[in-house]
């Protein structure tokens, strides 16, 4: 039963982001000739996934030797043990397959003078099991992000993929035996609701660093499809996990990458004292991430931070000179001078670790079906629900994701969600009728945003929200913190009813969708403090300054968070990690040391 | 119906990019900068924000020379100051 006057289109297939995982998904329904709608909040080349520049790992040895079983080694390692160890398997062996069907796609990657694929070494990547460094990670220059999402998008139009640009989906269709059945959106343009009905749904709505006020993220990143699958009763797994860079500017956010500590740059703190040493005396500043993430938030929390609040540290180049800052490091000095108003050939770059990567999210399967604890275990599919990409947590990243894994990441479980998809629908021939309550809760969510003086804004709750997530969810955690943090969220969440729009206009109604973005954010930042507060232990990006050692005997699991439960409010369950992989034996959980 | 190309809620979303350096050369501009603008100027802003981001995010670090239609705003977004609140 739908209302009269509400556009319907109906599809065999519809997916809900156009980044790399949704295109990817897209396409191997499209070629399958099914009847596949992609929906997007913004133009799809206009996904974060334009942002990656580093590149996509995969095992081709085409610069060192090399095989899938010591990247699938690095990758466990990596997850700090965390991650699934079948997924992670898959996603190995299927690399090179997946970058040489990009590369037959038309991807243009760059080439070594044999004419091969040109690969480049990232950090966390080894020979023979923890032995030397590995070169694993292709490249098309510094812009891999982008030639993979026009490629993409170029193939499935040719494909007759079915693109609506600029819907911003609200929610999940699911009726009453579970199954979903297609989602309801807002048309941007005229501020108009739609329903798309199909038999499959897949999520690919990226990542939510935007909960955090320092993140190098796009503003796009607010995690709705994530606030979708809460919405409609199903759990986020392991929110705990953000990786964050350490050095971002702040406020914007914008990334100053490792190399310029390469280059000699070192860290200061409001004294001028180089304070890296004290933490790592060997590596100092070239330290890997999250030791300097977390040495520079202990610098912040200790008093000495730059600024007028306090809440940044220095990162010092002057000493290299114009001639080497200008030969070397032009972009580092472009990006200073236009964020920070800082020319660093005269003074330091203020920095900070910044959020850059979720590694939770929608709990799936291998196949990219959304799983959760019903009747019969732990990981039930809920039938007609996919989620892949940075949105998903199949678990391969586990507690801490690997520089280059996540493109990969995006097309080996596109693809393989897509082709489950093809059969799922083939055993599903019919549609179901659609139920009447999730529409109309849909619709109602949206006429709130019409109604009603406000005395709070939803740029103000957001920004309160951003602070309260850095300050006691970041880097630095500890179970005072984290309380604070929860008690300080329910008041922000307590204000919400109380915020009004002061635009009612229909027509690329920004406010109304910021505002819309919030109600997916506020239970997103609820799910990372609640189970961060649960997890006494350190495993990964996860630390905690009161439980600094990884427990496996009890905290080897997945943390499962439910918003609305029969049980009650915040509800959280747990489930293994699947320790065994495919066909190769096991790695065991060991200290983690580089 | 089609929106007014420069109805400012409109130029706000296409603002929201996929690389978080534009969002904020962007939104600093539409804010600070555009309001005061001609509407020939808010026309080529406007038609900007067609354009690809990696068009973009090259011409506004400098990498590489806008289209001579472009060069003006292009000058124009990379000169608005930001503050730092
Ligand atoms: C600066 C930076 C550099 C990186 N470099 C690398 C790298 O070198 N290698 C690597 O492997 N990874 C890298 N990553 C990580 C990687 O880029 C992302 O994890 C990945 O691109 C996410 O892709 P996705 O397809 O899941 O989502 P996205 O590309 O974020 O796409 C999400 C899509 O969902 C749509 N959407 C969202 N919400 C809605 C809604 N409500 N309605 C409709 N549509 C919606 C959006 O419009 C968009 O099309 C980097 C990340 C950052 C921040």
């Amino acid at each position: 039963m739908t209302k009269p006057g509400i556009p319907r289109r109906t599809f065999d297939a519809v997916i809900v982001g156009g980044g790399g995982a949704g295109l990817r998904a897209a396409l191997q329904l499209a070629q399958a000739n099914l009847k596949v709608a992609v929906l997007s909040k913004v133009f799809p080349t206009r996904s974060h996934t334009v942002s990656a520049q580093g590149g996509i790992t995969a095992a081709l040895a085409n610069v060192s030797e090399d095989n899938w079983h010591w990247h699938m080694y690095d990758t466990v390692k990596g997850s700090d043990y965390l991650g699934d160890q079948d997924a992670i398997e898959f996603m190995c062996r299927n690399a090179p397959s997946a970058v040489y069907e990009l590369e037959h796609m038309g991807l243009p990657f760059s080439r070594l003078d044999n004419g091969k694929i040109y690969q480049r070494p990232f950090g966390g990547q080894s020979k023979n099991y923890g032995g030397d460094q590995a070169i694993r990670t292709c490249a098309a220059a510094d812009r891999t992000g982008h030639a993979l999402l026009h490629t993409l998008y170029q193939r499935n139009i040719a494909a007759r993929t079915q693109f609506f640009d600029e819907f911003f989906a609200l929610d999940l269709i699911r009726d009453d035996d579970g199954y979903v059945l297609g989602v309801t959106a807002l048309e941007i343009e005229t501020g108009e609701a739609w329903l798309f009905e199909a038999r499959a749904t897949l999520l690919a709505t990226g990542g939510a660093c935007r909960i955090f006020r320092h993140s190098t993220n796009a503003h796009i990143n607010t995690g709705d499809g994530l606030g979708m699958v809460l919405r409609a009763g199903l759990p986020l797994e392991d929110m705990e996990f953000w990786q964050f860079h350490p050095t971002g500017i702040p406020e914007v956010g914008s990334l100053i990458t490792e190399g310029v500590r390469g280059e000699g740059g070192y860290l200061v703190n409001k004294d001028g004292e180089a304070f890296m040493p004290r933490y790592a005396p060997n590596a100092k500043d070239l330290a890997s991430r999250d030791v300097v993430a977390r040495a520079i938030a202990q610098e912040i929390r200790a008093g000495r931070g730059c600024g007028p609040h306090g809440d940044y540290v220095h990162l010092k180049i002057e000493h290299l000179g114009a001639d080497k800052i200008k030969a070397r490091l032009p972009g580092i000095r472009e990006l200073s001078m236009q964020f920070a108003g800082v020319d660093p050939i005269d003074a330091p770059i203020p920095v900070t670790p910044t959020a850059h990567y979720m590694m939770g999210g929608i709990p799936t399967n291998l196949h990219g079906q959304v799983v959760a604890p019903v009747r019969y275990g732990p990981e039930e599919p809920t039938p007609g629900l996919y989620a892949v990409g940075e949105c998903a947590c199949v678990s391969v990243h586990g507690a801490n994701r690997l520089g280059g894994n996540s493109l990969l990441d995006l097309v080996v479980f596109g693809r393989a969600a897509g082709q489950h998809m093809i059969e799922y629908l083939r055993d599903n021939p019919f549609p179901r009728p659609l139920p009447s309550t999730p529409l109309e809760r849909s619709l109602a969510r949206l006429a709130r945003w019409d109604r009603g003086e406000g005395s709070e804004t939803v740029a103000g709750l957001r920004a309160e929200m951003q602070q309260v997530m850095q300050a006691h969810c970041g880097v630095y955690r500890t179970e005072a913190l984290l309380r604070e943090g929860l008690t300080l969220l329910d008041g922000i969440e307590a204000r919400l009813p109380a915020a009004a729009l002061s635009d009612r206009s229909r027509m690329f109604n920004t406010a109304r969708l910021e505002a819309l973005e919030l109600e997916n954010l506020l239970p997103i930042a609820r799910a990372t403090l609640v189970s961060a507060l649960a997890r006494t232990e350190s495993r990964g990006a996860h630390t905690r300054e009161d439980h600094p050692d990884r427990d496996d005997d009890r905290w080897l699991r997945h943390t499962l968070y439910f918003l609305e439960h029969a049980d009650g409010r915040d509800q959280l369950d747990y489930k293994p990690v699947r320790l065994k992989p495919l066909t190769v034996e096991p790695f065991q959980p060991r200290a983690r040391t580089y | 119906m089609l929106a007014d190309p420069l109805h400012p809620n409109r130029l706000r979303w296409l603002c929201r990019r996929g690389m978080l350096e534009l969002d904020a050369w962007l939104t600093r501009y539409l804010e600070m900068g555009l309001p005061a603008q001609p509407a020939e100027r808010q026309a080529d802003f406007a038609r900007l924000l067609e354009r690809d981001d990696m068009d973009l995010f090259d011409w506004l670090t400098g990498e590489r020379e806008p289209p001579a239609e472009f060069r003006a705003v292009v000058d124009a977004i990379r000169t608005t100051r930001y503050k730092r609140t």
